[in-house]
């Protein structure tokens, strides 16, 4: 594990392939009113999830926030458990009583994504913990925004892992806002969350989170130091939210003043899955053709877990209180 | 009189207190953007700046240990919280420390007049973690006052007596009535805080609601005056303090009760309303009483749970004619349809 051969590029590439149609398919069906439930789409955030994901191991676990479809799609969790999800139904990841925000795939090791910003953080940390009193070399991931950051619960776990040296690795998305505040209203100038990491004795590394190979290798360096017992990681990884923060649309054209339409596109350029699909083609391991079938058999994942999701049944009120307890 | 939106109302009642005190300041996630909190910060933020109404890194509770302390030293703080759900993490500040401050010192230490906004979310699937009221919590601790708005007169009322207060002061607001419209006062006026409101006189039932379920409730009694039943219905608008003395005089009046809350059922604000007239007001009772509130498990995403999970105007009636003795098959025709569109 950890050398980038070929096999692990076309790896990161289909993973990033996967994630972006999947999000985009379903942002555009977004629109036809019949996924209810408050969506947060991770196009344009994709590398960091196939990047991390990519480094663990089966056994090892996954936690995400509220923009959790990259995580829990990277860790191997079903198009089609998702889709069934976002409409609601039976068949959804979370039996439609979750929605977009509260995914799980255990068997796959995504164990769940929650809303309350800062509480997967924690949860994590304790898994780690788990891990450790059983004395396996299992890791537990936590995926987070850099908003999370500014919560007292990321300052205690920190603490708290570093001082058991717990197999918890951090994982922050710094896509530079949270809602419509960008950093500058929210941390002070030039504030470097590894800095702060440092300060609680983990070791910390920022890198390209839109360079799925950036990640990788990041996460790999991660995870293999904190099997050897190291403790924790913090990864910070530097990318950006397409889409606007909730909701399939676009801030510029909702007239949403926050951001501008030229930062965006300044993103855009630095796609992350058009820098993995070009560096395999550059590299010889992929023609054109290639990712066009690998594209192909994306989107048919992708249609039929579509269509069986709005076919599929509706949970019965006379369920209602299953599983409470 | 003048028509406003609730949302609008809020706004009025709070760029009017602002105005007059200088101490205010607003914070919280997004107080401050174009979309204000559902409009009711945008006419504060236009006015008064970003020295008095200023966005919220993602820091509940020790924003809220900062406002006690700004008020400690005669600020008069607003933070709002974009969710009823966001406010646990503030639970700590709040409940051990600002809803204790006068008490435990003696009244030695002052008061911290903090007041604390929270929307209820409902609709497009909000889901478990999205939708809390926490009425029924927040009014278990002496010292927190918790207040429910449900009409747009009182949203103005409540926010201006919230700011005049020195206690600290907990204002939940349901996302369905920033909408609604009524008449309300041009003047600088407060609504008494622990005074509930008759939105109706009547003589055969009682009917006590909270928030949105007043709304739903105006429309089950409308129906309910063309079956003949003549509804007296009781705007809780405050849960602590309790205004006893209105709640049981309508009792006493009409020998029966219906509450209707926006929380659910066990150790909720339905219960005490229940037991209150059961211990005062029993010998008056022509019925058992009944409680209306959400289906006792965390609220589903999906759409065809959530219908199930909400009660309606039509819960409301059915429990109405319930405590007459009677039944009534039609009455699925007076429930809104949800329209509320996402995506959130
Ligand atoms: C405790 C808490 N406070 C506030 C919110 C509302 N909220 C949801 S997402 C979000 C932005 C978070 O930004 P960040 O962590 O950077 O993640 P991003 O959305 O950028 O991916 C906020 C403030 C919440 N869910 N939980
Ligand atoms: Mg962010």
């Amino acid at each position: 594990m950890g050398t980038v051969t070929p096999d692990v590029e076309i790896r990161l590439f289909k993973s990033v392939l996967r994630l972006r149609r999947a999000e985009e398919s379903l942002a555009a069906l977004y629109s036809e009113q019949e996924m209810r439930t408050p969506t947060h789409f991770g196009v344009g955030q994709e590398a960091v999830a196939s990047g991390v994901c990519e480094a663990l191991l089966p056994d090892d676990v996954v936690y995400s926030h509220h923009r959790c479809h990259n995580h829990y799609l990277a860790k191997g969790g079903s198009v089609a458990g998702l889709a069934a999800e976002l409409y609601g139904r039976e068949t959804g990841c979370a039996n439609g009583r979750g929605g977009s925000v509260h995914l799980t795939a255990v068997d796959k090791g995504f164990v769940v994504s929650s809303a309350i910003l800062g509480q997967t953080i924690a949860v994590a940390t304790g898994s780690a913990l788990a891990f450790q009193m059983d004395r396996s070399s299992r890791v537990a991931v936590t995926f987070f925004g850099e908003a999370t950051c500014e919560e007292g619960v990321f300052y205690e776990s920190m603490n708290y892992a570093a001082l058991r040296k717990l197999p918890v690795l951090f994982v922050c998305e710094n896509n530079l806002y949270s809602t419509e505040s960008p950093l500058s209203t929210r941390q002070p100038t030039g504030t470097e969350l590894c800095e702060r990491a440092r300060a609680f004795k983990v070791t910390a590394e920022k890198v390209d989170g839109n360079d799925t190979i950036a990640v990788f290798e990041a996460a790999t360096r991660a995870v293999e130091s904190i099997r050897a017992g190291n403790g924790p990681v913090f990864l910070e990884c530097m990318t950006y939210r397409w889409r606007e923060h909730v909701g399939p649309g676009f801030d510029h054209e909702l007239g949403r003043t926050y951001r501008t339409k030229a930062e965006l596109d300044k993103w855009i350029e630095h796609c992350p899955v058009k820098l993995a699909g070009e560096r395999l083609q550059s590299r010889g391991i992929a023609s054109e053709a290639q990712i066009a079938r690998w594209t192909e058999e994306v989107e048919s994942e992708i249609r039929v877990a579509v269509l069986t999701a709005k076919q599929a049944p509706w949970p019965e009120a006379q369920n209602l209180f299953d599983n409470i307890y | 009189m003048r028509e406003l939106k609730y949302y609008e109302a809020l706004s009025e009642g709070l760029v009017q207190a602002m105005e007059r005190d200088s101490s205010i300041f607003v914070t919280g996630i997004a107080v401050d953007y174009a979309s204000g909190i559902f409009g009711s910060t945008v006419e504060a933020t236009r006015r008064f700046g970003p020295e008095r109404v200023f966005d919220s890194p993602a820091m509940e509770n020790a924003m809220t240990g900062i406002c006690i302390g700004a008020a400690a030293m005669g600020k008069r703080p607003m933070m709002v919280h974009p969710r009823n759900d966001f406010m646990f993490l503030a639970f700590d500040q709040l409940i051990n420390l600002a809803a204790k401050w006068r008490y435990m010192y003696g009244g030695n230490a002052g008061s911290v007049p903090v007041v604390v906004r929270a929307v209820v979310g409902k609709g497009w699937g909000q889901g478990a973690t999205h939708s809390q009221s926490l009425q029924s919590l927040l009014a278990h601790f002496p010292g927190l006052q918790v207040v429910l708005p449900a009409l747009p007169q009182d949203a103005k009322g409540l926010t201006i007596a919230a700011l005049q207060s020195n206690a600290p002061t907990v204002i939940l607001e349901h996302r369905t009535l920033y909408g609604i419209s009524g008449p309300v006062d041009e003047a600088y006026v407060p609504t008494p805080i622990g005074k509930a409101r008759v939105v109706q006189e009547g003589t055969d039932v009682t009917i006590v609601a909270t928030s949105f379920m007043v709304i739903e409730a105006m429309r089950a009694a409308e129906e309910l005056a063309k079956e003949g039943v003549s509804v007296e219905l009781v705007d809780l608008r405050s849960i602590r303090p309790l205004d006893e003395e209105t709640i049981l005089s309508s009792v006493r009046k009409t020998g029966r009760l219906v509450v209707a809350d926006t929380s659910w059922e066990l150790c909720g604000v339905v219960s005490e309303i229940a037991a209150l007239a059961a211990e005062k007001a029993f010998h008056s009772l022509k019925a058992p009483v009944r409680r209306i509130a959400l289906a006792d498990c965390p609220a589903p995403v999906s759409m065809s749970l959530e219908a199930a999970f909400y009660p309606k105007a039509s819960t409301i009636a059915r429990a109405v004619l319930a405590t007459l003795g009677r039944t009534h098959s039609h009455l699925g025709d007076i429930d809104l349809a949800d329209d509320f569109k996402g995506p959130y």
